[in-house]
């Protein structure tokens, strides 16, 4: 087992489209790191520097306290899980997964034992003598996680090993990567463009736009604290509310475009008072307050029922930026009602409205993990 | 079938059977004339039904051959004929499997130049290049050799391409997993590309081997050495006899023995020839 460190790392596909524009990043031993972004933003093109199909056209990666840069793929001690599998179509799940070893020398009775110690895991005993196209998805799935477990690999590469499956057999899969994950304990590094998955399996999230990595955090740190706009529409479903508005005379509240103020917790932002700020609220932190004490009314458009939930859609007074809500799924509301809204102070993000930054607007010690 | 019609079935039917006895007609005849005595076949009508000199007439050709055409025989025009057609089929597919490896998994400098000139020699028949080709035989000194035979002939860019098409169809995934794996270049060429290879390269046997089998103009400039007559040319000896009847229960004889060879690879190669023509095993 191994840490993973990239150090200024930056890629340049010849023609010299730059992919990935440098990114910093430790890895700790046995850390499941999941990589999200949308599609084109360098996710793959990352994990394959990290395995060695791809050159690094710049900075260095290491894998255990070794610089792998001119380290061939099979030597850098990783396994990796392919989208589309890869399996060896003439081979039987037996060969498939047993292939890397024989390539390795390792003894006849040696591969015999880890190969059905990982059948047995993954519930592939009956199946070895198959060829992949006689296995389901899932079963293929299966054999290509085989085929990476037997390795014994200091690090797990996943590039979007889910996505070919339905909706219920992700779930399933989703369950049974974390288990294993728990069980051999392996540094992990997992692609996805899927929010669920990313939420759900990583022990730190790692969020790219376009070649670099906007934040890197716990799951819970990148919903509560997202370090850009960016990042905080990304992660969250439905998407974070934003609304250009600006800070008081004082710095301490917030005016809305269509009137109202929300009042900041800690009023910290004093030195800003007058600023042009992106407010952004998450649908789910939106409340409905009692008659009275609503900080602003949202006129309802459009109603979304989910069972469970409701997402509510409409405006606040005059200004026509689209505001969504989650209510629970029983709220009595329709088009056209006037909704008082209130929201908990510390549920606020503010972003410089230029650059998407967060601005701060409580010490992060008080913001609980 | 879009409509199920009776009467549709019935005249497909119909006519793929006419289709067959027009085809098989010829090659019947062929094999009752094969079985008759040499006055049989010179007395009107022509016989329908095989005779009695089978035996004799097959003895003849395999043993002794044709006294007017060199007497060769037939045995040992049949094995020159299978040195050359193997030699051809086995060196087309080595190297044209090899070539297109480079040009699919290599990145080497004029890469695309390579594949265009390998392309471009597609439009070049034999007969084109055959006299040039005949001048670098013949310096070479490879006149009435299974070497001039057969290599001057090997060199394929209809193999290459289509060898070329199939692994541009090959996932890259399936090489980076044998990368990881530790498997190089040969080892992924030898575990992974070959075997996948597999039913191409049975339909690519059927067709080079027959293209081999029936090589007639280049055998007929390059072999003056009896020993290296091929049977296709054989054939042709024993027609155009000089100052003699044409032996035609013999010649029959020949052309039916001369057949064989390539129904016999058809017949062996057909399950992995027809799935190599149809399926696609990725
Ligand atoms: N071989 C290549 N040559 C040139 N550009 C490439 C190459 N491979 C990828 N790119 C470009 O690099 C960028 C990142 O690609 P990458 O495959 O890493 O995206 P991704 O985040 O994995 O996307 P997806 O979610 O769709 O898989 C894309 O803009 C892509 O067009
Ligand atoms: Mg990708």
């Amino acid at each position: 087992m191994a840490d993973v460190q990239l150090r200024g790392v930056k890629k340049d596909y010849p023609g010299g489209f730059r992919a990935i524009h440098g990114i910093d990043m430790h890895i700790g031993d046995g850390e499941f790191i999941v990589i999200v972004g949308p599609s084109g933003c360098g996710k793959s093109t990352l994990m394959r520097m990290v395995a060695g199909l791809e050159r690094v056209t710049e900075g260095d990666i290491l894998i255990g306290e070794r610089v792998v840069n001119e380290v061939e793929p099979a030597d850098r001690n990783i396994a990796m899980v392919f989208q589309n599998y890869a399996l060896y179509p003439h081979m039987t799940v037996f060969d498939n997964m047993a292939y890397g070893l024989r390539n390795r020398r390792t003894p006849k009775a040696e591969i015999e034992k880890r190969v059905a110690a990982a059948a047995e895991i993954l519930e592939l005993q009956g199946l070895l003598d198959r060829r992949p196209r006689q296995l389901s998805g899932g079963q293929r799935q299966r054999v290509a996680m085989g085929r990476a477990i037997v390795r014994e690999p200091s690090v797990f590469l996943f590039d979007e090993p889910l996505s070919n499956l339905d909706a219920k057999l992700r779930v399933q899969m989703r369950l049974e990567i974390r288990k294993l994950h728990q069980a051999l304990g392996v540094t992990s590094i997992y692609v996805t463009h899927d929010q669920v998955e990313a939420m759900t399996l990583a022990d730190r999230l790692v969020v790219m736009n376009a070649g670099i990595a906007e934040q890197i955090g716990t799951p819970m740190q990148v919903y509560r604290q997202p370090a850009t706009t960016y990042v905080a529409g990304f992660i969250g479903s439905p998407a974070m509310n934003f609304i250009a508005a600006r800070l008081g005379p004082d710095g301490a509240d917030i005016e809305l475009p269509a009137g109202g103020r929300l009042p900041m917790s800690n009023g910290a932002l004093a030195s800003q008072a007058g600023r042009e700020v992106t407010l952004g609220i998450r649908p789910e932190h939106l409340t409905v307050s009692g008659a009275g004490d609503g900080v602003v009314s949202l006129n309802v458009e459009l109603i979304e029922q989910l069972g469970a939930d409701l997402l509510v859609h409409g405006h606040f007074g005059g200004d026509r930026t689209d505001i969504t809500l989650r209510l629970a799924g029983a709220t009595p509301v329709s088009a056209g009602d006037v909704l008082p809204l209130g929201v908990a102070p510390e549920s606020l993000h503010l972003f410089d409205r230029e650059n998407g930054r967060r601005l701060e607007t409580a010490a992060p010690s008080d913001v609980p993990m | 079938m879009v409509e199920n019609r009776r009467y549709l079935t019935y005249v497909a039917h119909a006519t793929l059977i006419l289709g067959i006895v027009i085809v098989a007609f010829p090659i019947w005849v062929t094999f009752v004339a094969s079985t008759h005595e040499p006055q049989d076949l010179l007395t009107s009508p022509v016989p329908i039904w095989p005779g009695g000199a089978f035996l004799e007439n097959y003895r003849q050709v395999l043993g002794v051959g044709l006294e007017a055409a060199g007497g060769v025989p037939v045995g040992t025009m049949m094995f020159n004929s299978l040195v050359m057609a193997l030699a051809i089929t086995i060196g087309k597919i080595a190297i044209s499997i090899i070539a297109a490896y480079a040009i699919v998994y290599f990145d080497f400098p004029f890469r695309m130049t390579a594949f265009w000139l390998i392309f471009v020699t597609l439009m070049l028949p034999v007969e084109v290049r055959i006299l040039p080709t005949f001048k670098v035989v013949a310096d070479l000194g490879m006149l009435n050799s299974y070497v001039g035979l057969s290599v001057p002939l090997i060199a394929s860019a209809t193999a290459t391409f289509l060898f070329r098409q199939f692994f541009l169809t090959v996932p890259d995934e399936l090489m980076e997993a044998a990368r990881i794996d530790g498997a190089g270049p040969i080892k992924f060429f030898r575990d992974v590309l070959l075997p996948l290879s597999r039913t191409n390269i049975a339909a690519l046997f059927v067709i080079l081997f027959i293209f081999g089998w029936n090589q007639y103009l280049w055998p007929l400039l390059i072999t003056t050495d009896e020993s290296f007559y091929t049977i296709v040319m054989g054939i042709q000896r024993m027609v155009t006899v000089a100052d003699a009847e044409p032996q035609w229960h013999l010649v029959m004889a020949t052309t039916m023995l001369a057949m064989l060879p390539p129904v016999v690879v058809v017949i062996c190669m057909q399950q992995l020839f027809v799935k190599g023509l149809v399926e696609v095993e990725k």
